[in-house]
């Protein structure tokens, strides 16, 4: 079923595109990388801060509401143009063991956020001031490390 | 440049770097890591220095902010960059993609040094942060800054493909 669906996708007219130009897929991917610095970079300041390592002095909520668009968007541009990659060689990249590993990861991050967001987050201004409590710690923590593991999965993905 | 690279290529550190397997997909992605602290903290300075972002913080206490992370990945980035280039020299030196990216490199980090010291010179007057008449040059250096990280980080990927 599943591989069916990814030959159709892979006959697409946009994805036969990309596989057979010479420019297109350095140009997506170029988009791509850019988009995950901004992504990464961004979340990693709000996870040092969850951290208490750096930005002690800014409160959480304000950094967060500061710093989540810029996370928001470029995470759209990177799934967008993750998706153009993908669909280029659909039935490659899905047989391969780091983008299973990477899309697995990327739904743990998810998770985090979500766990943070509406339990640890929701426990009030006492958790959240300039020394974070230990649930908040582990958030950052926990978010750091599968981001590191996201890219790194994600530059593996090129060596197969 | 064709000694260099065939010197370095044959080195016993270029050597070990090639025939261990992991090594250059582990410090390529330390090396996207460092990369990404870059763009991030550049990115929202030069946007505060365009004036399109972030107004309520004054420049110099995004400079004392952001600036140490840069100097910091920068560090991260010449050791990480320095055993990818030991290990692939001819891929890397004698890449013309590769040498644009250095070019690219050494202005942006002149531009913010420059930049910086306008700024630590506007402070010893006992201003409170940049000078207004400093407004348009701190507008262009955002924006050269801006296109000039954007432009370092394409050419970096197209190493792989290019020149």
């Amino acid at each position: 079923m599943i591989t069916q669906w990814l030959e159709r996708l892979e006959a697409t007219r946009i994805a036969t595109a990309i596989s057979e130009s010479t420019w297109a897929f350095p140009t997506i991917e170029t988009v791509h990388v850019l988009a995950i610095t901004l992504v990464v970079g961004s979340i990693t300041m709000v996870d040092l801060r969850l951290l208490g390592v750096s930005l002690r002095d800014r409160a959480i909520a304000e950094l967060l509401e500061e710093v989540l668009p810029w996370t928001w968007t470029s995470f759209t541009v990177a799934v967008v143009s993750g998706s153009l990659l993908f669909a280029s060689a659909a039935t490659h990249y899905w047989g391969t063991a780091p983008f299973r590993a990477k899309m697995l990861l990327l739904g743990f991050a998810g998770a985090n956020m979500l766990i943070f967001h509406f339990v640890v987050q929701r426990r009030g201004p006492g958790a959240m001031g300039a020394e974070t409590g230990r649930a908040a710690k582990l958030s950052g923590g926990i978010s750091l490390c599968l981001w590191i593991g996201i890219v790194g999965c994600g530059r593996w993905i090129g060596f197969v | 440049m064709k000694a260099l690279i065939h010197w370095l290529g044959n080195t016993d550190l270029s050597n070990f770097i090639k025939t261990v397997t992991w090594i250059i997909p582990g410090v390529q992605v330390v090396h996207i890591l460092a990369i990404s602290v870059v763009v991030a903290s550049m990115g929202m300075f030069d946007l505060r220095l365009l004036g399109w972002t972030g107004r309520r913080h004054s420049i110099a206490s995004l400079a004392s902010r952001f600036l140490p992370w840069l100097w910091g990945a920068l560090l991260v980035l010449l050791l990480s960059g320095s055993i990818l280039i030991i290990g692939e020299p001819e891929r890397s030196l004698g890449n013309l993609v590769f040498q644009l990216k250095m070019a690219l490199l050494l202005t942006a980090v002149s531009v913010t040094l420059g930049f910086r010291r306008l700024l630590l010179r506007d402070l010893a007057t006992g201003s409170s942060d940049l000078r207004p008449e400093h407004d348009r040059v701190a507008r262009l250096v955002g924006g050269v800054s801006l296109c000039l990280w954007v432009g370092i980080v394409t050419a970096g990927r197209w190493i792989a493909y290019a020149g």
